[in-house]
């Protein structure tokens, strides 16, 4: 089982094989928002979608076995991509997992540069929405 | 180069914009984004560090020479955006932070002193927020009624509608003279008549206007004009409000400070005469100093000029968006914007490819374009778009530059129908 912190080193070193290059960069992120499972159209409610964001972004949260599943989607394929890489790093974690980890991957590939801050806003929205899910769980599971 | 409007010698032009030589994602930065912002000449940036560097003071009170410097040069843009719009009197033009508090002005103060329960303010389909909510707010305090002029689906105001609108019970109308998302050159002159016809008064909005089309106040004889100077290659945080002297005179100060009295006792404040009676509190100085070599730039170009140039970038962008849907056979491209007159701005929509990527794949290639509602969300909801890509064009922009966007465009084109199939 790889670990967060893991994870995060794998999606750092696939942007630096685009050194840079921010037009190949965009068409990985919406070849990674392709692959996200689809996500039930029931689960697209007002009470799943993250605040802040420019597009219009669905995180879906269910727990198994001691894990924390997500489901997501948006109505813009780059910020699909973006929210994949948060599943990729966050998906299939217990909620202490989720909650003691840090997040270093964003500043690493340059995604806030990528983002701006417009949208920087609704991406710390999105991870914030993340924990809370994660406390969330952990506080019904003890 | 072949266009009559080459002759303008667009490189020297160019040259006279530091921030256009760059790169972008590795890409010549290409600008169109200039109904959102212009870019600066050197001599407006130039105006700015010298101000600062040799002229700073406060204006119109100390008896020392750096003030009164600082306030016949601040005096002098006064003068200058006098002529731009051809107002009778410097003095009818009070400087704002922009058009948006020109236009919060007119509404919070002739607003509130002549707009009663019952009277109507008309406004368009097409505003920008900045025309909307100042007089939705006013028009809720008062109990006045706001009114909407529809458009067609090119994005032209219904003539017949406004017509039928019009009453005795009609007191302001309050209109875009060019569309900042859809281009459309509105027929102010034609609204002003009738207006005035009832006794009505008209705020012309003329943030996008006055970069492109020849602005003269006596002949349109609006009553009000909001102008920018940041979309008319002129500093952020400086804005315009021209009024005829009897309104200006007529209507209550907007807020209360230094300046703008005659005189102050705790019993009772006399104003001073227009334009201080607005301009409340230390101005803007150094950027409306900078301001006028704005305007002289653009004077020096000539607006006629500007306009044949613009137009045949636009002209060259149009036709090329629609080879594109020829080459694919497809409408993929639907062009949002499609009025008889309009300014260069082109806004579209790639079907099956949301804005918001298509900015992020057009700023990979160094292009900046604008995408969104562009502050218009009531006409989005009109014409049943959460957002559109928006290039709009400049004096500085080049034929060229117009082909890097299309080829970037046609190649978005293709990815969309790769990713929709």
């Amino acid at each position: 089982m790889k670990t967060i912190t893991d994870i995060q080193n794998e999606i750092i070193e696939n942007f630096e094989l685009f050194d840079g290059d921010m037009e190949s960069i965009l068409f990985y992120l919406m070849d990674l928002g392709k692959k996200l499972p689809a996500m039930p159209e029931a689960h697209k409610t007002e009470d799943f979608i993250v605040k802040g964001c420019q597009s219009k972004v669905w995180v879906y949260p269910s727990f198994m076995d001691g894990k924390v599943i997500f489901e997501a989607d948006s109505n813009t394929e780059i910020t699909k991509g973006l929210v994949s890489l948060l599943v990729q790093v966050w998906g299939n974690q217990t909620p202490d997992e989720i909650l003691n980890s840090e997040l270093f991957f964003i500043e690493k590939i340059g995604m806030s540069r990528m983002i701006g801050s417009q949208r920087s806003n609704g991406f710390t929205n999105m991870i914030k929405q993340i924990k809370m899910y994660a406390l969330a769980y952990k506080a019904a599971g003890n | 180069m072949k266009s009559v409007a080459q002759k303008l010698d667009i490189i020297s032009i160019r040259n006279q914009f530091p921030i256009l030589h760059q790169e972008v994602n590795g890409k010549p930065l290409v600008y169109f984004d200039n109904a959102a912002t212009t870019q600066k000449p050197q001599a407006v940036i130039d105006a700015l560090v010298k101000y600062y560097s040799t002229d700073n003071a406060n204006i119109h009170r100390a008896a020392h020479t750096l003030a009164a410097r600082s306030t016949d040069m601040f005096e002098d843009t006064r003068k200058t955006i006098q002529t731009f719009i051809n107002a009778k009197e410097a003095e009818e033009c009070i400087f704002t932070k922009g058009v948006t508090e020109s236009i919060n002005l007119v509404a919070q103060t002739w607003g509130r002193k002549f707009l009663q329960a019952g009277d109507e303010v008309i406004i368009t389909t097409m505003e920008h927020h900045s025309n909307i909510v100042p007089w939705q707010m006013i028009c809720e305090e008062k109990g006045a009624i706001l009114k909407v002029i529809p458009i067609n689906e090119a994005g032209e105001l219904l003539m017949d509608e406004y017509d039928k609108m019009l009453s005795s019970k009609t007191k302001m109308v309050a209109c875009v003279w060019v569309s900042n998302t859809l281009g459309t050159i509105n027929p102010v002159k034609e609204i002003i008549q009738k207006a005035h016809a009832l006794g009505a008064k008209v705020l012309l909005d003329g943030a996008q206007a006055c970069s492109h089309l020849a602005v003269n106040v006596q002949d349109l004889d609006c009553d009000f004009l909001a102008v920018s100077s940041h979309k008319l290659y002129g500093p952020t945080g400086v804005g315009v409000l021209y009024g005829k002297r009897e309104l200006l005179d007529a209507i209550p100060p907007y807020q209360g400070g230094g300046e703008m009295i005659k005189e102050v006792s705790f019993e009772k404040t006399t104003y001073n005469e227009i334009p201080y009676k607005f301009e409340a509190g230390t101005p803007n100085i150094g950027d409306i100093i900078a301001f006028k070599y704005a305007l002289d730039f653009v004077n020096e170009i000539g607006k006629e000029n500007i306009a044949i140039h613009e137009n045949t970038l636009l002209k060259h962008c149009v036709e090329g968006l629609e080879q594109i849907n020829k080459s694919t056979n497809q409408q993929i491209i639907q062009l949002v914007g499609t009025a008889k007159q309009k300014v260069s701005v082109q806004s579209f929509v790639i079907n099956g490819m949301h804005h918001f990527d298509a900015g992020m794949m057009l700023d990979a290639k160094g292009i900046a374009v604008r995408t969104g509602h562009h502050c218009t969300q009531p006409l989005m909801n009109r014409l049943g778009l959460d957002g559109t890509i928006r290039a709009s064009f400049s004096v500085y922009n080049t034929l060229e530059e117009v082909d890097v966007f299309l080829e970037a465009v046609q190649r978005l084109v293709l990815l969309t129908a790769k990713y929709t199939k």
